[in-house]
């Protein structure tokens, strides 16, 4: 008896506790893309060892939709803060953020990474352009002026310059704002080169751009392990990754060239590499002033400590945005809060 | 005579027959006998070895990173570095918010200062003399909190100035792969991680002794860490476990029973009664990541519950471990004798008085074993958490159920999905063992006290 009603009162306790604690969240929540994730982590972590006056940001994952999801679920206690994203906001998104009330919604560009492809390291050496790969994973390719279906099984039916291999691709799902890059840098410019046959109607010419062949095709809706592990089980598999990804496993990956230029911080930054993509984070404006340290984590992120060049994220494998473009986002940042 | 030979002989015959017959059926039965046996053999062996399999890849994998180089190094806080204004020193008449204003100011500005610069000093003076290495390089071999580490010792103790005091810290993932072999050692420059300087100096350090291998303790005292991944620990994910544990026992145990007594010792048997046995009984066998999209719809999105915080995480893991203790309590109950009811409603006692003062007592080992095992189920429990955001990188210990934490379950998978898998493979093997390690004391300390009470009672 004595139990239980001591168990009753730490439960009324424990609510009551719950209630109070809602309505004060002094830590920063971040959730979406997992390829901002580590470059985000490692900023939070700093950013509570250096603010003493703060407490380290929460990171959660789920890819830039549905971190923007969450994002967009609306003002308050509940909601995150901070919605990292390997693409920009989809008008479709800021819109059902504005229906839930999230109307004070900021860019921030930080920097850039690249979209790499990579075998095994004992495998044959690949150097891809964007129309093989679009010959080799679209369920329909042109032959003759007509579309067809896929009839190629391994890469050297494509070009005669590639290695004797079965087709297989490793590609992110479309949970992840990578499978948007890839499509639109990738397979889109490809299909472009391939040459759609004439008399197309948008629809056709879309579906034929974007309908990829299930059976050569995977798509991960996890991270880049579990990218890796395809490729441990089907050595032949060609896998997408994030060139930070790579940098970090090139002892069990090798990297594919794309049109000839290898994947690298400096080529990236050059622009010369095509698949590459600027990242961003979008603040919750609604919360600055309710939720300690967003600005001072703005700051902090774009520093040059952190994201400039040299900087902690760059060894992470972060490509530096140049100075100026870092100025003009901090900038539009300060000029909305006011 | 004749007649009784010919029914002797016709009896002699057909028991000859029975006995072939039963012969012929003895062999076939023995033969389903041993059949069986060995099926029963050959499923324990095949459990058996993937048990051990199981062990044996794990712990492979997973005690190597109970050990991890540490780098020795003799720090000078020399002054002509660390140029910095003195720690503020409390004034008369100031106030505790003036004061704490003061020093986190004198804290902010510690961390502008060039610790690495201090780090840098200290790893040459480890290096052979004039050993060409650049900075940048250098500076892969420790861990990259260990700036950190330098300026907390300094915040802790301000009279470090100009001296020089030994302190050890952990080097980088990338220098225990090489110095582990994690990382095969004759791959070209290209494919390696460390510098070719960095992997020289790191050997050169393995043998003068400025580097070993000692005990990770940071394994069980760090919390996770991307920043510095070769002090990522699990104290974190562990007190996350621990609050939700907590929340598990405080609300399941007394609704749980309380709800398999009044099914069992008060309510009339009625259809009603019996809907929601076969509801709890269903109950029991719903997948458990359902009830993480429920705890996400009804205690974040409607009740507004903090997203990735313990008590959150308990509740739903509570909904999981109900059914189970709520049938182990029935199955006690049911099973505590008719005569002991009867004697005590026989003595005058209530229906109540029965109930607590008789019949529980006796199935308190029982509901204890159920309790713990539950907990342990609970405690291995990841899918729902993944949904109510517990899934999410904490750099810090949660100081409340309501702080922003992981679970060690849910540590294993964030670990197995790091980019580093060189370091993590063995990390989150580790974490398993650690996971598994908790599981056992937890299902030891059940068995221990069932077998303990039970002789008692």
């Amino acid at each position: 008896m004595k139990a239980l009603s001591f168990a009753s009162a730490a439960v009324i306790a424990l609510a009551a506790f719950g209630t109070t604690a809602a309505i004060a969240r002094d830590t920063i929540q971040i959730a979406g893309s997992s390829t901002v994730l580590p470059f985000a982590s490692i900023v939070a972590e700093e950013f509570g060892a250096s603010y003493p006056e703060f407490n380290t940001p929460v990171v959660g994952s789920g890819g830039t939709g549905g971190g923007l999801k969450q994002f967009c679920e609306g003002v308050g206690e509940n909601t995150i803060d901070i919605a990292d994203a390997s693409r920009p906001i989809k008008d479709k998104e800021r819109a059902a953020c504005e229906e839930n009330g999230v109307t004070d919604i900021r860019e921030i560009q930080f920097g850039f990474d690249g979209i790499v492809f990579a075998s095994e390291a004992t495998g044959p050496d690949f150097s891809l352009t964007p129309v093989q790969i679009y010959k080799a994973i679209a369920a329909k390719v042109p032959v003759d002026g007509k579309l067809v279906d896929n009839p190629y099984t391994n890469w050297n039916q494509i070009d005669a310059s590639l290695p004797d291999q079965t087709i297989a691709l490793a590609i992110p799902g479309s949970n992840h704002g990578t499978r948007e890059v890839f499509q639109e840098r990738v397979v889109s410019a490809g299909a472009e080169e391939a040459g759609l046959p004439e008399g197309l109607s948008e629809e056709e010419k879309a579906a034929a751009e974007t309908t990829l062949r299930q059976d050569v095709v995977v798509e991960i809706s996890g991270d880049y392990t579990e990218t890796l592990a395809r490729l441990k089980s089907n050595p032949d598999t060609v896998g997408v990754f994030g060139l930070s990804f790579y940098d970090q496993n090139k002892d069990t990956l090798k990297v594919a060239t794309i049109d000839g230029v290898v994947p690298s911080n400096d080529t990236v930054a050059a622009g010369e590499y095509p698949v590459s993509r600027p990242l961003y984070f979008y603040i919750k404006g609604q919360h600055i002033g309710t939720i300690p340290g967003i600005e001072e984590y703005v700051n902090f992120f774009l520093s040059d400590m952190m994201s400039g060049s040299g900087g902690t994220l760059e060894a992470a494998g972060l490509i530096p945005q140049p100075e100026d473009k870092t100025a003009q986002v901090l900038a539009a940042f300060e000029a909305a809060a006011n | 005579m004749t007649e009784l030979s010919q029914s002797n002989t016709a009896s002699r015959s057909l028991a000859a027959e029975r006995a072939r017959k039963v012969k012929a059926g003895l062999r076939r039965r023995h033969m389903t006998e041993k059949i069986f046996r060995g099926l029963g053999i050959a499923a324990i062996v095949a459990a058996l070895g993937f048990v051990a399999l199981l062990f044996t890849d794990v712990l492979s994998k997973g005690i190597p990173a109970f050990t991890q180089a540490n780098l020795h190094l003799e720090v000078a806080y020399d002054p002509a570095i660390i140029k910095l204004t003195p720690a503020p020193v409390r004034e008369v008449g100031q106030s505790d918010a003036g004061f704490e204003q003061a020093n986190l100011k004198w804290r902010s500005s510690l961390v502008l200062l060039n610790w690495n610069k201090v780090l840098e000093v200290a790893m040459r003076k480890s290096a052979p003399a004039d050993y060409d290495i650049d900075t940048r390089q250098l500076l892969t071999i420790p861990e990259t909190n260990a700036r950190h580490i330098l300026r907390e010792r300094y915040v802790e103790d301000p009279g470090l100035l100009g001296k020089t005091i030994s302190i050890d810290l952990v080097a980088s993932a990338n220098v225990d792969n090489w110095v582990k072999g994690n990382i095969d050692r004759d791959l070209p420059d290209a494919q390696q991680q460390l510098g070719a300087d960095a992997r020289a100096l790191t050997d050169f350090f393995a043998e003068n002794g400025t580097l070993t291998k000692d005990f990770a303790t940071g394994i069980f005292t760090n919390v996770d860490s991307r920043a510095a991944p070769a002090s990522a620990g699990l104290a974190g994910a562990f007190m996350g476990s621990v609050y939700m544990m907590l929340v598990v026992i405080i609300l399941a145990v007394p609704i749980g029973v309380a709800s398999a007594i009044y099914l069992e010792e008060f309510a009339k048997k009625s259809r009603l009664t019996d809907i929601i046995e076969v509801n709890i009984n269903n109950l029991a066998a719903v997948p458990s990541i359902v009830f993480g999209l429920l705890g996400a719809a009804v205690f974040i999105n409607f009740f507004h519950l903090p997203i990735s915080a313990p008590l959150v995480g308990g509740m739903v893991l509570t909904l999981m471990t109900l059914p189970t203790i709520i049938i182990a309590t029935r199955a006690a109950l049911q099973s505590v004798s008719p005569a002991l009811r009867q004697a005590a409603l026989g003595l005058g006692a209530s229906r109540t008085q029965m109930v607590f003062h008789h019949v529980l007592p006796v199935t308190f080992p029982s509901i204890l074993t159920a309790t713990i095992i539950g907990v342990a189920q609970a405690l291995g429990e990841t899918a729902p958490l993944l949904l109510i955001g517990m899934n999410a990188f904490v750099a810090s210990v949660p100081a409340s159920p309501l702080d922003q934490a992981t679970a060690l379950p849910v540590q294993i998978f964030l670990w197995n999905g790091n980019e580093n898998r060189n370091f993590f493979e063995a990390r989150t093997s580790a974490a398993i063992m650690v996971l598994l390690g908790l599981m056992i004391l937890l299902n030891a300390i059940a068995i221990f006290l069932r077998t303990r009470l039970e002789r008692r009672a």
